[in-house]
């Protein structure tokens, strides 16, 4: 099944997957990284994610580590 | 099916220390991919330099040597000299390439040096804190240039892939971005280019990235993204600005 | 090779480097060293080697320090205003622990200076002319002959010690042509695998970096450099010595000027003074443990070089105080002479004596 996986030590908070996500399935979390910002998750309840990796290839951080198809 | 995961080559667990949203880390992703890809990782000596690249060594699990700023390209020369079976390339900002290292740059060009030379162009000197480099564009604001960069003062900047294609021992020279995906796609697959030119051993190659430096624009790194298509694409041409293999079909 | 040549010192140091095995040299011209490269850039050729023409100094001596970061054997020569040039990469390679070799044929200083030979690059070869903490190992040949002997051991010590290190030569010794015998290079070939970049096959990648962004890392890194050094000092440090068994008067110079000295030696004690002469071969580390130990026995300490008085610093630390330490000198051009010496000998005999 479709999905990525981020992970929250890489993560800088830059927002960048936000933008980029066609579905809109990653959003601000309430969780906050170390230095107090707010990261991110992946929320797909409609099981609507692809795999397009766009999310992945636009990652300054590699947080997002893995997406599978 | 997995269709995205960490290249080999970055070393196990590195987190990269570059500020939030530097385009930095898209690049330095793209270049292990290909290493992963082009097989090149027993092969690479690489040649860091000083600024916010210094510690690419601390990401790649390949061999680095870290050279003095501007002095890159004596090092990565010195290195396929002494190693003429190895694959080696620079990574420098554009400080390092283009302005304290430009004559190690050019005259590494003009010899043909059979390594590749990576620029990351931000328009400025982020490591200490976002000055005026060769590289800044007319009415920029910095640090030192604070009413912006105007010609009378501080004269004009460098179109670096433009000049290292004058250079007759290039083999190639090029401009990518990496702010859209579609970018990032083209930027991958012309250092790719640049990658196999040198393998073929056809002369010296090179590659300059159009890169963001958030903390020190001032932007969020989306707004950094927009001023590289609005403001640095328009100055800064992407395309390929030599490529002798082209020139052979 | 064991047949006496007749041989300029600047090809005598280039084909001494190629019998020890030079892989790679990168120069920038000039005077008065620069027949090491014209010789260089055929021979090297001729063998598939490594040369380039560098766009200055600055790049040749990176080149020399990206070839050798490969474990390769790699040299560059240059002269004094163009080895200040040399000072950032030099820090470097010290720091990164990278066998470079360099030569220096001194000319005058300061600035541009001139062609004439001069020994004014003493405290710039042995106190550091870059940044930090660190220490070159400087070696001072007096001889065509030496020349040879010490470039091979140069290479030696570089990759023994993985220390940079320098052929501090001066013009007259560049220049000059003396019967001198090659010989084979002597020394064993010294295993590079475990730190050299060969690129990352079947091991991790590695990084000859200087950087340290932790303290205590920075802190241990310069600790260990220096025990290093300590290391070289104990098993290294070299130096002449004549007729100091009996010597009252110790004539000490480096590099050429021991010629004129141990002539001085002998003139003086014709005179019937009873003179000897040391003179460190490793300027880096110095032979100052064995200066004192002679300081003990001496009344008179005379330094003779061609500078304004550089060594003659080190000698007085090395002497502290156990005997009179004085300096013959000129910054400049003609070597002083045997003459010149013998009678400034002379000269500050009369004054120790004159204010007992």
């Amino acid at each position: 099944m479709a999905h990525i996986v981020i992970d929250e030590n890489r993560c800088k908070s830059c927002y960048i997957c936000l933008n980029t996500c066609p579905k809109g399935l990653i959003k601000k979390s309430q969780k906050t990284s170390k230095l107090g910002d707010y990261l991110v998750e992946f929320v797909d309840p409609k099981k609507e994610c692809v795999g397009c990796a766009l999310c992945a290839a636009r990652c300054p951080d590699m947080a997002i580590v893995e997406v599978h198809k | 099916m997995q269709v995205f995961k960490i290249p080999e080559s970055i070393k196990k667990g590195a987190r990269f220390t570059f500020c939030p949203g530097c385009d930095h880390g898209i690049i330095v992703r793209i270049l292990a991919e290909l290493i992963d890809e082009l097989e090149l990782k027993e092969k690479t000596i690489c040649a860091t330099s000083i600024g916010c690249s210094v510690f690419l060594y601390d990401f790649l699990n390949i061999d680095c040597i870290e050279s003095p700023h501007g002095r890159a390209m004596a090092e990565a020369t010195g290195v396929k000299r002494a190693r003429p079976d190895k694959f080696v390339f620079t990574y420098q900002g554009d400080g390092d390439f283009a302005s304290i290292g430009l004559a190690e740059s050019m005259h590494g060009a003009l010899r043909g040096e059979k390594v590749t030379g990576i620029c990351i162009n931000n328009t400025t000197y982020g490591m200490t804190g976002g000055q005026m480099g060769p590289t800044t564009l007319l009415g920029q604001k910095t640090t030192t240039s604070p009413m912006g960069r105007f010609t009378g003062t501080y004269g004009y900047p460098i179109k670096v892939a433009e000049q290292i294609a004058l250079c007759d021992g290039t083999a190639f020279s090029a401009r990518v971005a990496v702010d859209s995906i579609a970018h990032i796609n083209q930027a991958k697959k012309v250092l790719k280019k640049a990658f196999e030119i040198q393998l073929k051993g056809l002369g010296y190659t090179f590659v300059e990235f159009l890169a963001t430096c958030p903390t020190n624009w001032k932007m969020t790194p989306e707004e950094a993204h927009d001023r590289v298509k609005n403001e640095m694409i328009p100055e800064y041409p992407l395309g390929i600005f030599k490529d002798i293999t082209a020139e052979d079909k | 090779m064991d047949n006496k040549v007749l041989v300029k010192g600047n090809f005598a140091i280039a084909q001494a480097a190629l019998n020890a095995g030079l892989e790679c040299y990168f120069g920038y011209p000039i005077t008065p060293q620069t027949e090491i490269g014209e010789y260089l850039s055929s021979e090297m050729y001729k063998r598939g080697l490594g040369y380039v023409c560098a766009e200055s100094e600055l790049a040749a001596i990176n080149m020399v320090l990206g070839a050798a970061s490969t474990g390769a054997k790699a040299m560059t020569s240059s002269s004094s205003c163009a080895v200040s040039l040399m000072q950032e990469a030099l820090s470097y390679a010290c720091s990164d622990e990278v066998p470079v070799v360099l030569v220096n044929v001194m000319r005058a200083g300061p600035g541009l200076g001139y062609i004439y030979p001069a020994q004014g690059d003493y405290n710039q070869a042995v106190k550091g002319g870059g940044n930090g903490d660190y220490k070159l190992i400087v070696l001072a040949p007096s001889t065509v002959q030496e020349c040879i002997d010490y470039t091979y051991k140069a290479f030696y010590l570089a990759h023994k010690y993985r220390n940079p290190t320098m052929i501090l030569a001066d013009g007259l010794l560049g220049q000059m042509m003396e019967p001198a015998v090659f010989g084979e290079y002597p020394y064993p070939e010294i295993d590079n695998s475990s730190w050299a970049l060969t690129g990352a096959k079947g091991r991790d990648g590695r990084a000859i970096f200087s950087v340290a962004t932790a303290e205590d890392k920075q802190n241990q890194h310069i600790y260990d450099l220096f025990a290093k050094f300590k290391t070289i000092e104990e098993n290294e440090t070299e130096w002449e010595e004549i007729n100091t068994e009996d010597a009252d008067i110790l004539l000490v110079a480096f590099g050429s000027m021991t010629r004129n000295i141990k002539a001085a030696m002998t003139e003086l004690r014709k005179q019937g003074l009873k003179a000897g002469m040391l003179r460190p071969i490793t300027l880096s580390p110095f032979p100052s443990k064995r200066i004192h130990e002679l300081a003990q026995k001496v009344h008179n300490v005379v330094v003779v070089e061609m500078n304004m008085g550089q060594m003659v610093n080190d000698v007085k630390l090395a002497v502290n105080g156990q005997a009179k330490v004085d300096l013959v000198h000129r910054p400049v051009g003609q070597w002083l002479s045997v003459e010149e010496i013998t009678a400034a000998v002379n000269n500050i005999l009369e004054k120790n004596y004159a204010s007992v």
